[in-house]
């Protein structure tokens, strides 16, 4: 089922591509709040302007192909995104190698509008296509006693100069709680500006979480395992002491090495300035009852 | 200050090097060391910079600084273990080191941080930018005392003062080293070059390499 999310802005309002290479201003945010049967767009309404096609795909953290901000967009291009099948195992009803066509004939493709808020403090809008994780999950059957999703991004070596550096233990893996993942507001996106989604974006298939950092956010999955213990994550691994499993955007919470309370978005040139970061990237009306009664500095 | 006893090497390539260095005037090389931060700053402000220009002009500058204090520490084993004299030049590498540090810091916190109380908060708190910092305070005495006549004055305190350069080179590949996320390369190969040439300054480098040191008599030269 998919429009269980609304932008104030939806499908209905996608420009030709032409126009929103300009940088339309498009209104979108907190409306709805996760529940599509609230009629109407009652509450706070925000611009967020998507930041241009060329931002979004030139400025990328996709370390398997190099640590550089544009090495993604200079080294991507190589990856083989089709044919493409991501194995969904373990506790599923239906395990097994599930074909990305036969799930995009599945999937009714919908516009996100959303920000994205990267950890080492910089931020985008970006206009995504996809459709809810809980859908794919839903092709597999998700078992009752499942609690948590792990994902994994592929590793191609062949076609991946980054991972021939020990940067990060490979293949990376991310995880969500399983409420987490079911959430309206978590996506897989397959496409950017309603155009299959840029190999330095993660394509074909990637996991897009709103209110978390963007790193959560894992690229180009092959793997999703459904499981009932917490799946290790990449970074928690490689330095626990920074990067937490629910790492949330938290403006009150500093990374040890720098404040968290503003970020710069990008495209501002030389001279932007910062802004203040919102709580959970501002979906905190959507998902903070996900976290009720949670310590989320111990938690971070 | 015992260059002018400097007459040669038995490389007769590197004699002729020597010889075209001689040539070089050193406000050259202020000049052509100096020009990269305007250019960065003008390829920042027309776009030429990627999609995040702030950062990226940032860590050029820390990058140059740190690439003019590894050259500054390079004059001392070249000269003695390859017979290579850029002596003259080493105040003005060091110099234009100290500029890089002094606009990289700038652009940290006109256009990075930007927020007065998140400055002293940064410098206290962040361990690799309080590394930084120390890095830069200890560098402006050595920029104060890098004329002729601080040199004559102060004599064989000078040459002490000096030996900083040391301190603040570690700091400064520390700095990079501590700010990166996950397990770079580039930052590592910094620390490395900066532990090599500090190591080639041990006595005991010498006593075990020191077979091919081409070492002109009476230089005793330890910068």
């Amino acid at each position: 089922m998919a429009y269980r999310w609304k932008n104030t802005l939806t499908a209905a309002d996608i420009t030709p591509p032409g126009v929103y290479l300009n940088r339309r201003q498009i209104m979108a945010g907190l409306a709805g709040a996760g529940v599509a049967s609230l009629a109407g767009p009652a509450v706070a309404v925000e611009d967020l302007t998507p930041n241009s096609w060329d931002d979004i795909t030139n400025y990328n953290n996709f370390y398997e192909f190099g640590t550089g901000k544009e090495d993604p967009a200079n080294n991507a291009g190589a990856l083989t995104t089709a044919p493409w099948s991501v194995t969904i195992d373990g506790m599923v009803e239906r395990p097994g190698a599930y074909d990305m066509q036969d799930i995009l004939s599945k999937m009714t493709i919908e516009e996100r509008i959303y920000r994205l808020r990267c950890v080492e403090a910089w931020s985008m809008v970006v206009p995504w296509n996809g459709f809810e994780l809980a859908d794919l999950l839903a092709l597999a059957g998700v078992r009752p006693e499942a609690r948590f999703v792990a994902f994994e991004t592929l590793y191609r070596p062949e076609e991946m100069p980054g991972v021939r550096y020990p940067v990060l233990d490979w293949p990376y893996v991310e995880g969500l709680r399983l409420d987490e993942a079911l959430h309206p507001l978590t996506i897989m996106a397959t496409g950017l500006y309603g155009k299959p989604l840029p190999n330095q974006n993660g394509a074909p298939l990637r996991l897009v979480v709103p209110w978390k950092y963007g790193f959560k956010s894992i690229k180009s999955v092959v793997r999703i395992t459904l499981s009932d213990t917490q799946p290790p994550t990449s970074w928690n691994k490689s330095l626990p002491r920074e990067y937490g499993f629910y790492s949330n955007v938290n403006p009150t919470v500093d990374h040890p090495r720098w404040s968290q309370a503003s970020e710069r978005k990008i495209g501002g040139g030389l001279f932007a300035s910062k802004v203040p970061t919102l709580m959970f990237n501002g979906y905190e009306r959507e998902v903070s009852a996900l976290y009720d009664g949670m310590d989320l500095v111990r938690n971070f | 200050m015992m260059a002018w006893i400097w007459s040669g090497t038995s490389d007769p390539m590197i004699a002729r090097l020597n010889t075209l260095l001689r040539h070089i005037p050193v406000w050259a090389v202020y000049i052509v060391g100096a020009l990269p931060a305007p250019v960065w700053f003008y390829l920042g402000v027309t776009g030429g910079l990627g999609v995040e220009p702030i950062k990226a002009l940032e860590h050029e500058l820390g990058r140059l600084a740190l690439q003019f204090l590894v050259l500054g520490l390079l004059v001392t084993p070249l000269r003695r273990y390859a017979g290579l004299n850029l002596l003259r030049f080493r105040r003005s590498l060091g110099l234009l080191a100290f500029y890089y540090v002094c606009l990289h810091l700038l652009v940290w916190l006109v256009l990075d941080v930007q927020v007065p109380q998140q400055i002293w908060a940064d410098i206290l708190k962040r361990p690799y930018i309080s590394i930084g910092m120390a890095g830069f305070v200890l560098m402006i005495p050595l920029a104060v005392t890098s004329n002729n006549r601080s040199v004559r004055r102060l004599g064989a305190m000078w040459r002490r003062l000096h030996r900083l350069v040391y301190v603040i080179a570690v700091l400064g590949a520390l700095h990079f080293a501590m700010l990166v996320k996950g397990l770079q390369f580039e930052p590592f190969v910094y620390v490395l070059f900066v532990l090599l040439l500090l190591m080639m300054r041990l006595r005991i480098f010498g006593f075990f390499f020191g077979l091919g040191v081409r070492r002109p008599g009476g230089v005793g030269e330890s910068g």
